[in-house]
């Protein structure tokens, strides 16, 4: 095990000299203000390394809290009853508190609030008189839809109907991006909003105002490491200048150009800091080919130290199992198993899975779980085909073998290793282009590599993104088959090859 | 055959191999039941009998690839133990059918794997390898190639090669030349006969042709379901039988009498 968390870091820190890492969420906010901390601590000198496909708040938050990332866009409703549900939190002052105790602080608010509201569309609200949800309760027979998250929370729709004491009946779970088009269409007359949705002045819907203050505040800030104000004070200055320096208006803007125009987000960030703050910050646009290379380097380091591990492990597993029959079935079935875990939920589940471990905090998030998750991944191909190589050798050649009066472990080097070397290498390269496939799930967790292009893709329903990643992925496992196949001729004895 | 003991070598004992009570049971059968059989030294015996009578159990009980479930063996006048079983092999030359030669390992790194393990310097184990090459009527370049580039016939004298190369006092053959088609196993009984008569060895040899029993050894042990049937010449078997199995075995065997017939005009 010691061996293994060694690797492990030596691992994670293999691919970059980190400096500073900027993470955020998986939606199109989270990632436009991610960007203009990036340019803002470009600005004061840093190198900064974006994180940008986190899968939900708490992987977020947690590579936040172990310092896998350095700061990252967060709103203080989700601070407070999500990241820090167990702590009672009724001021400014108690936030500070419970953060400090995670050595985590957090900026002053941005200047725009992305809480839950509910939307008509301008003429329909005109119509009906409505401007303040208080007065949906002269409407009976309004059409509402709301997200499912909506109708199940309960600062969603139950406790809204009972606050405002609201008669509708006519109620509809759907998709966000579907009840925007039935609210055009005019099959809905309400829906949930976040209210800086791009989609808000896109359909030109009408924001009712929460004149009982049901909703909570979800003031966007910056969470970051405390220890930035030691190390990068530049930074943190810089960060607290922001406050209120983002009006709603101004991230409905951003948001629109990003998701609705398909401006790339760095752009949108660039522009925003440029007009907003003087910072003259060049698109800090990658090129396609620095993108490829940054990526490709990601996910080798994904891969070939995850299979370097598997290899390690996987090799004396096998010849275990070979050896000691009973006890090498239950190695082949158990690591079976593992293969049986659908591969996201390995990589999600082994973030607590380290820290049982005692694992160091820096390695709960990132490179260090996908490789571990990759890892226990391509142990079978390798430990099944080492023990058939093994028990696949000619029983003469065993006789021959055993009579001839070697040491196990001289018998094993010359022998019966080069003997199964065919089959063992068929695992190993099995393992290599799983691993490959797999390792694009790791920017899940922060790990980077052609998932990151493949997510963001996905995320934006932007091909040629998806396109970005997807293709030098496939690539890469038809290249490490081909490698395979060339260093057979090396590895195989000649006399054992196909 | 001259059967003149080593006399310089004292710590020779009489029998190369002791097999005291010895009982080997597998799952479905009793491949060896409750034998005593001693192997004299320096002389050639020979095993046979049909298929399941338990030669080549007592063939791997000697080598150690076989462990006996009752009774003792005692292999150039120790017993078999785990601890100094490596040891004593080097002691023993095994040859199976085939040679049972290492695919992926030149001919020349086949004969040699002990020899390097045990620390010989490249010069020694090139002088044995020729020495060898020349008594197995082996050319010297053939052993560079890998065993599938040879003839069985060759094959077969690399495997013999393998086993002398340590220069062991006990040799166990395990039907060597079943595989081979007659031309050349007629040939290598030739020859192998010839080395044997040189080297003064024990060798103990399994086969299910008598013909190739009376050519090779001085003794023929008949068995038949894991008991000594008879043991002796080929001529005594003939002659003077001790039960009608050793009629029935031997006539089902048209090169025995060929040979004997020839004998004895």
């Amino acid at each position: 095990m010691r061996a293994l968390g060694l690797l492990l870091c030596l691992a994670a820190c293999a691919p970059t000299t980190r400096d500073l890492r900027v993470g955020s969420k998986r939606f199109t906010e989270s990632r436009v203000l991610g960007e203009v901390a990036v340019l803002v601590a470009s600005e004061t000198g840093a190198t900064v390394e974006p994180r940008t496909e986190f899968g939900g708040t708490m992987l977020a938050w947690n590579a936040l809290r172990t310092g896998a990332i350095d700061l990252y866009p967060d709103y203080t409703g989700t601070v407070i009853n999500e990241i820090l549900s167990g702590t009672p939190i009724d001021s400014a002052e108690e936030l500070e508190q419970a953060l400090a105790e995670h050595g985590v602080r957090s900026t002053e608010p941005l200047g725009f609030n992305n809480t839950y509201a509910i939307g008509l569309r301008e003429e329909r609200a005109a119509e009906l008189g409505v401007v303040r949800i208080s007065d949906l309760r002269e409407h009976p027979d309004l059409r509402l839809g709301f997200t499912n998250e909506f109708m199940n929370r309960a600062d969603g729709w139950p406790g809204l109907r009972e606050s405002y004491a609201l008669p509708q009946t006519d109620v509809n779970g759907l998709d966000h991006d579907v009840a925007y088009r039935a609210l055009e269409s005019g099959a809905l007359d309400a829906i949930d909003l976040y209210s800086t949705d791009a989609e808000i002045d896109y359909y030109d819907l009408h924001v009712l105002e929460d004149d009982r203050a049901y909703f909570p505040r979800y003031d966007a800030v910056f969470l970051y490491r405390t220890e930035l104000g030691d190390t990068h004070p530049a930074l943190v200055e810089a960060l607290q200048s922001l406050a209120g320096e983002i009006p709603r208006e101004a991230m409905v803007a951003m948001n629109a150009r990003a998701k609705l125009d398909l401006v790339p987000e760095t752009s949108v960030a660039a522009d925003f800091v440029r007009e907003r703050l003087g910072i003259q910050a060049t698109t800090n646009e990658r090129s396609l080919t620095a993108r490829l290379w940054l990526r490709t380097k990601e996910h080798l380091a994904l891969v070939l130290s995850s299979l370097l591990a598997a290899i390690l492990v996987a090799i004396p597993l096998g010849i275990f199992a070979a050896r000691r029959e009973r006890l090498g079935q239950v190695v082949l079935a158990l690591t079976g198993i593992l293969q049986t875990i659908p591969s996201l939920a390995l990589l999600v589940v082994m973030i607590p899975l380290l820290k049982a471990l005692g694992a160091p905090s820096a390695y709960l998030i990132g490179s260090a779980p996908a490789i571990l998750a990759l890892f226990l991944y391509g142990l079978l191909p390798i430990v099944r085909n080492t023990y058939q190589g093994l028990k696949d050798i000619p029983p003469e050649l065993v006789d021959a073998a055993e009579a001839l009066g070697l040491p196990t472990r001289t018998k094993l080097r010359r022998l019966e290793l080069p003997l199964a070397s065919r089959a063992i290498l068929a695992g190993i390269k099995t393992s290599a282009v799983i691993n490959v496939g797999t390792a694009t799930l790791g920017a899940l967790i922060g790990a980077g590599g052609y998932g990151q292009a493949i997510l963001t893709g996905i995320t934006l329903d932007d091909t040629a993104l998806i396109l970005e990643g997807a293709i030098p992925a496939a690539l890469l496992a038809l290249l490490i088959q081909t490698l395979f196949e060339l260093s057979e001729r090396i590895l195989v004895p000649r006399a054992l090859r196909a | 055959m001259s059967s003149q003991a080593k006399e310089d070598s004292t710590s020779t004992p009489p029998f190369a191999i002791e097999y005291s009570a010895v009982t080997v049971r597998f799952p479905e059968t009793l491949a060896v039941d409750a034998l005593e059989l001693s192997i004299p030294s320096s002389r050639t015996t020979a095993l046979i009998g049909p298929s399941g009578c338990g030669k080549t159990t007592l063939l791997r009980l000697a080598v150690g690839l076989q462990n006996a479930t009752s009774g003792a063996v005692r292999v150039l006048g120790q017993p078999l133990e785990a601890t100094t079983l490596d040891q004593l092999r080097h002691s023993i030359g095994y040859v199976v059918q085939e040679g049972g030669l290492f695919p992926h390992l030149s001919c020349a790194d086949n004969v040699a794997l002990v020899a390097e393990h045990l620390g010989w310097t490249r010069e020694r184990v090139r002088a044995r390898t020729s020495e060898l090459c020349e008594l197995v009527q082996l050319s010297e370049e053939l052993m560079q190639r890998a065993p599938g580039e040879l003839s069985g016939g060759q094959r077969q004298r690399v495997g013999l090669m393998r086993a002398l190369f340590l220069d062991p006092e006990l040799l166990l053959f395990d039907e060597p030349l079943a595989a081979l088609d007659p031309m050349v196993r007629a040939e290598l009984q030739d020859d192998l006969k010839k080395i044997f008569a040189r080297l003064e060895k024990s060798v103990l040899l399994v086969t299910h042709d008598l013909a190739e029993a009376g050519y090779l050894a001085d003794d023929i042990i008949l068995m038949r379901a894991g008991r000594v049937v008879q043991r002796g010449g080929l001529r005594e078997m003939l002659e003077q039988p001790v039960e009608p199995f050793v009629t029935e075995f031997v006539s089902a065997q048209r090169g025995a009498r060929d040979l004997l017939a020839e004998a004895q005009q």
